[in-house]
């Protein structure tokens, strides 16, 4: 575990985005608190350009809405649905690709023909029908997310638990009477994360990036404030009022940003090194 | 012979898909919320009882399921997705009005966003670790970090909003053009909602083409051509490129179904009359039958472009045969 | 006109910082004349393949030339620019490698890839195919027209490596540079291959570089003798000299290493006790492809295998790539199901056994893996990897720590590396560990798997040596399986031969030597590098 610290903080970059990822995360946690109004209150006049009123530092909307309360209370939407999306994904993905892989034949068959048809549906095209038809609101968005995005998930698992599981420790591992279960778990899911690590952080941007273009459309749950609803909001009049569109923007791609820039640190201070001996 | 029977066993599969995703509509149209018929209806304001007794037995909504099933597979493998009460027309009429707008945009945006995007992986995995490998590595990260619709918001607010440029919306003017007046006007247009859609595929395959390109300059077939006294440019082309294309045509045909979901995003920020349009359009008025067409027919493209992606790379590719 | 080609003159390469040493070769002098054959020997890191790349000019900038010259034909390849240099590789001197497998272009044809080296460097080749196929037909491909429009996935190594030999040699270079070019290949197929070089250097007056570790091949080809470590030549000579009066210690202990027909009584086989090991009728086929079209092509691995172990005895099985025996070795573990045969070990008849049933009866037989780098799990301590198998089958935690330390200690490690990670441990050290797990529960057979083939020679003998102490202080029983002859005959009592999954012959590994029956056999037999030089004599 220390180790694996040390490594991560080899680059500065990484330091920087945990720092900047703890902070978004601290934000989030304590919104309700530091935004200074309700997102939905309609607290001033609308069309405030942003830097002008410091009771209103990033400006208001259409109806009067403050934009910073929106983007703050925004941010613990999208931490908490990039995150419970990675989750699951990486759950069901893992559970489905491990059997498969490990266990091949038939099962592994299932699982390519389905991942197969899953990957052939155009992804948004699909959360957005899934979203229509179980009517919008956080958890059909969730559960749409989710549906799309397993597939890869598990394809990158199963390869890696067909490629692992004919190593000669795993082999080893037989020879002395261990179980399947102590097997996938004990010897080959610890060397099998690695991938899955730097995918991880990858879901959570794809899930968030999703949810964003959902609301967008205006799809989104209409109780929910998030960047992406702003954003929409925003579409109509963006060449009078900029500001509306852009700033949610601005935190969404920062965000995100952030977290891709996490998770290539994590991916490559996760990575075990190459134990090749001699010099050549 | 034995590529023959790839690409053969490959069509199989795909009508096999065809099927599948026909059936997957089916199941979803039966669980949209509220009476099938309605939903049929399209909310068109009808909710007079003959209207829908009609509706019923027309659809033959009363009959067991199976049947129903069996007559909606008949009815889509015949291209009858039904009809739109909202619009007036058949769903295929409807769809076929508007796919040459959205192939337009989403073709230009491919071909943009692979010769971009393939260049510019190839130049930062020639100048591996120096500022140029670097600098393309930053913009890329940034660029696939903004939202797509976000992107095209940006560019109209700049183009088309401050610098005045560009068109921001539709497909073209209004007042009509002739020869390359019509041309040109038509390309201004396209400028830059096809630009939103490349940009955030230049930045994966600049990627992909690096991160492949990296791989295969490193085996061992690299450097006997290197001991063979061969001149750089062509150990690029004809060694390192042709063996790096394969994942990316793999990746291309995989991706093509998302190039198509993007244009959802695109066409509504640039008002492009496309089917994403039509989708979202129909999706707000309930009118699911449209809605789950343009689906339908989204995923067959999709299936079609893998296949050529498929086909593609068993030219390129001797070995296909073999791999499974 | 000069005969000397190259000549290499207190030559020192840099490394980068933070390896283990600061050169990769320091002072290094050595010559190559026409007509010559110079074998660079040396274990892996010796810095005889950053020679070699060094005068074709491929080396990356990390490793900078520090200091001294290198030239051919006189000129020194310092002062020339990379259009000259480019100009000289392919042409004037040409490089094999290693790896066949992976040394040609997979997806343009074999014929293309030679025409290349005409097309570029030559800027008026009339009938280039004909050329072509000219030199396909020279390095002995089987129907030269048909190869020049195949593709490489469809040829086997050895015809690979005749195809890199063909591009090597199609400009008729004075210089030819061969970096462990049989290493990768069977037995068989290397004794063809050095049989290639050796009548292609004859016929064209070439000046060959050969680099290699095997001292048996040494003996087999070389004029002159060049021996490195660690960078640095350590003896240098005409090949009869040092192979057959070598001066430095180094030299001497590879020679020494060379595993060659060992005289060696016979290990303790308790006679009239009931035979450790039984296989009868053993069967194991794989299936692949087959599609809508055509059926699957069966693959027989096994075919019908009988064999017999007595305790204390130790039974090699030899064969090449493809002859089953790994595949053997798996099945009589149960580490891969047969489709047929009764296995019965210590009298347990364990062929039919399920995955629990297996269980009680699996610390009668252990395995030792080939690859050191691949048999322990890179994410536990070595300590756990030895706990691992005692603790399941029931012993307490402190008495498996305790025995785990013993066992350390047994293969000549420290008990400090019990809280170690398998990456921090070299090859030799690693294949020790694995040992040490195979002995943890106390087995009546041991099975090892090709358990020095990844090894360095020197390191090889220590491994083989520390096998046989361990057969006698415990009276195991072993089935040594390897592709080596010679390996073979230095622990092995018998020695069964296969080939593409049948046992063709068996017996008393004196009498497997002094007079094989199969034809086989013979051809196995003749192919062993250093067979008919005084290495052979011990």
């Amino acid at each position: 575990m220390k180790k694996l610290w040390q490594r991560y903080c080899e680059r500065k970059t990484s330091v920087v985005g945990l720092v900047l990822l703890v902070l978004i995360t601290v934000i989030a946690f304590i919104a309700p608190w530091i935004a200074p109004h309700q997102p939905w209150d309609i607290v001033g006049t609308p069309f405030l350009p942003p830097f002008e009123d410091s009771a209103h530092l990033l400006g208001t909307d259409t109806l009067g809405r403050d934009i910073l309360s929106g983007i703050v209370h925004g941010t613990r939407i999208s931490l908490t649905i990039g995150l419970m999306c990675m989750v699951a994904t990486v759950i069901l993905g893992l559970a489905l690709g491990a059997v498969a892989g490990y266990y091949g034949k038939w099962i592994d068959d299932v699982l390519m023909r389905s991942t197969e048809f899953f990957q052939v549906l155009p992804n948004f095209v699909f959360v957005v029908v899934l979203v229509a038809i179980f009517r919008p609101s956080i958890g059909s968005i969730f559960l749409a997310i989710v549906i799309v995005s397993w597939p890869p998930v598990a394809r990158l698992v199963r390869s890696e638990f067909l490629s692992l599981r004919s190593r000669e420790f795993v082999e080893a591992a037989v020879a002395v009477g261990h179980t399947n279960r102590w097997i996938i778990f004990k010897e080959i899911l610890p060397n099998a994360l690695s991938p899955i690590v730097a995918m991880s952080s990858l879901m959570v941007a794809s899930s968030i990036l999703l949810e964003s273009a959902v609301s967008f459309l205006g799809l989104g749950d209409p109780n929910l404030m998030t960047w992406g609803y702003m954003i929409g909001t925003g579409r109509t009049v963006i060449r009078g009022a900029w500001w509306m569109s852009v700033l949610p923007g601005v935190a969404l791609v920062s965000t995100i940003l952030i977290i891709n820039v996490v998770g290539e640190g994590l991916g490559r201070a996760w990575n075990p090194r190459l134990s090749n001996g001699a010099a050549r | 012979m034995e590529r023959f029977e790839y690409i053969a066993k490959r069509c199989v599969k795909a009508v096999f898909l065809i099927v599948l995703i026909a059936l997957l509509n089916f199941l979803l149209i039966r669980m949209a919320p509220g009476d099938p018929a309605f939903v049929i209806a399209g909310e068109s304001g009808s909710v007079d009882p003959l209207f829908m007794a009609q509706l019923r037995a027309e659809f033959k909504l009363d009959q067991p399921l199976w049947v129903q099933l069996w007559t909606y597979l008949k009815d889509v493998l015949q291209f009858d997705l039904g009809y739109s009460y909202r619009n007036k027309a058949e769903v295929i009429d409807l769809i076929v009005a508007r796919l040459p707008a959205t192939l337009l945009l989403t073709g230009t945006g491919f071909l943009l966003a692979i010769v971009g995007g393939v260049l510019l992986g190839a130049v930062a995995a020639r100048t591996v670790g120096r500022w140029q490998d670097s600098t393309i590595g930053l913009i890329c990260m940034t660029i696939y970090a903004m939202p797509l619709y976000w992107v095209g918001l940006a560019l109209v607010l700049i183009f088309a909003g401050w610098l005045e440029w560009l068109p921001a919306f539709g497909i073209g003017s209004v007042q009509p053009l002739e020869g390359w007046d019509f041309v040109w006007d038509r390309i201004t247009y396209l400028t830059l909602p096809a630009l939103t859609l490349a940009l955030h595929y230049i930045a994966v395959y600049a990627r992909l083409t690096r991160s492949s390109m990296l791989e295969v300059q490193n085996q061992d077939f690299v450097k006997l051509a290197r001991a063979k006294g061969l001149p750089p440019l062509r150990i690029t082309t004809a060694h390192v490129l042709r063996n790096s294309l394969l994942p990316i045509v793999t990746f291309a045909g995989i991706q093509a179904g998302n190039l198509i979901g993007g244009s959802i995003l695109v066409e509504t920020v640039f008002a492009w009359p496309g089917i994403g349009r039509l989708a979202l359009d129909s999706l707000l008025v309930r009118d699911y039958n449209t809605l789950l067409g343009v689906f339908f027919l989204c995923s067959v493209m999709t299936i079609v472009f893998n296949l050529i992606a498929d086909v593609v790379y068993s030219i390129i590719d001797p070995r296909i045969d073999i791999q499974k | 006109m000069s005969q000397t080609l190259i000549e290499i003159k207190n030559l020192s390469i840099a490394l980068p910082k933070g390896l283990d040493r600061e050169f990769a070769v320091r002072d290094v002098s050595l010559t190559v004349d026409r007509n010559e054959i110079v074998c660079v020997v040396g274990e892996s890191g010796s810095g005889k393949s950053v020679t070699a790349q060094m005068l074709m000019g491929l080396l990356p900038p990390t490793l900078p030339l520090v200091n001294g010259t290198a030239s051919f034909k006189g000129v020194n390849l310092a002062t020339l620019t990379e259009t000259e240099r480019r100009a000289l590789r392919g042409d004037r001197m040409s490089l094999i490698f290693q790896e066949p497998l992976s040394a040609l272009n997979p997806v343009m044809t074999v014929g293309e890839q030679i025409a290349e080296v005409f097309r570029y460097h030559r800027d008026e080749t009339p009938d280039v195919r004909k050329k072509v196929v000219e030199l396909l037909a020279a390095v002995r491909l089987p129907n030269p027209e048909a190869a020049y429009d195949s593709y490489p996935f469809r040829m086997s190594g050895g015809q690979r490596q005749r195809v890199v030999i063909a591009i090597a040699l199609a400009l008729q270079p004075d210089l030819l540079i061969a970096d462990e070019p049989t290493t990768a290949l069977d037995v068989t197929t290397q004794a063809q291959i050095l049989e290639l070089i050796r009548t292609l250097q004859r016929e064209r007056q070439m000046g060959v570089m050969f680099i290699t570790h095997d001292f048996g091949v040494v003996a087999d080809i070389a004029d002159k003798v060049v021996v490195m470590r660690h960078g640095e030549i350590v003896e240098r000579g005409a090949a009869s000299e040092v192979l057959g009066n070598p001066q430095h210690e180094y030299t001497r202990a590879l020679i020494a290493a060379v595993p060659r027909r060992r005289e060696h009584s016979l290990s303790e086989v308790a006679r009239g006790e009931p035979p450790v090991l039984r296989v009868r009728g053993m069967r194991k086929v794989y299936r692949t492809g087959g599609g809508l079209f055509k059926r699957a092509t069966e693959v027989v691995a096994v075919n019908d295998m009988d064999l017999d172990l007595q305790p204390g005895e130790t039974l090699g099985i030899v064969g090449e790539s493809g002859s089953g025996k790994s595949t053997a070795g798996r099945c009589i573990m149960r580490l891969i199901e047969p489709d047929a045969g009764r296995i019965e070990i210590a009298g347990q008849d364990t062929s039919g056994l399920g995955v629990h049933a297996m269980k009680p009866h699996r610390h009668l037989v252990q395995m030792v893996f080939q690859d050191p780098y691949a048999s322990l799990n890179p994410r536990r301590q070595v300590g756990e990897i030895l706990c691992s198998g005692m603790i399941n089958h029931g012993m307490a935690q402190a008495d498996a720590e305790r025995r785990a330390r013993e066992l350390l200690e047994l293969v000549g490690l420290t008990t400090s590396a019990f809280n170690r990670y398998p990456h921090e441990f070299s090859g030799g050290q690693r294949q020790r560990i694995g040992i040490a797990r195979a002995l943890a529960l106390k087995p009546r057979l041991l099975i090892a798997d090709e358990p020095v083939s990844a090894l360095d020679v020197s390191i090889q003998a220590q491994i083989l040596t520390l096998l046989r102490e361990l057969r006698e202080q415990f009276g195991l029983s072993m089935v040594f399986i390897t592709h080596d002859l010679r390996v073979a005959s230095q622990i092995c009592d018998r020695i069964a031969v296969m080939q593409r999954g049948v046992v063709v012959e068996q017996g008393a590994t004196e009498d497997i030597f002094d007079s094989p029956q199969h034809p086989y056999t013979q051809t196995l037999i003749s192919a062993m590098p250093g067979r008919l030089s005084p290495l052979a004599v011990t």
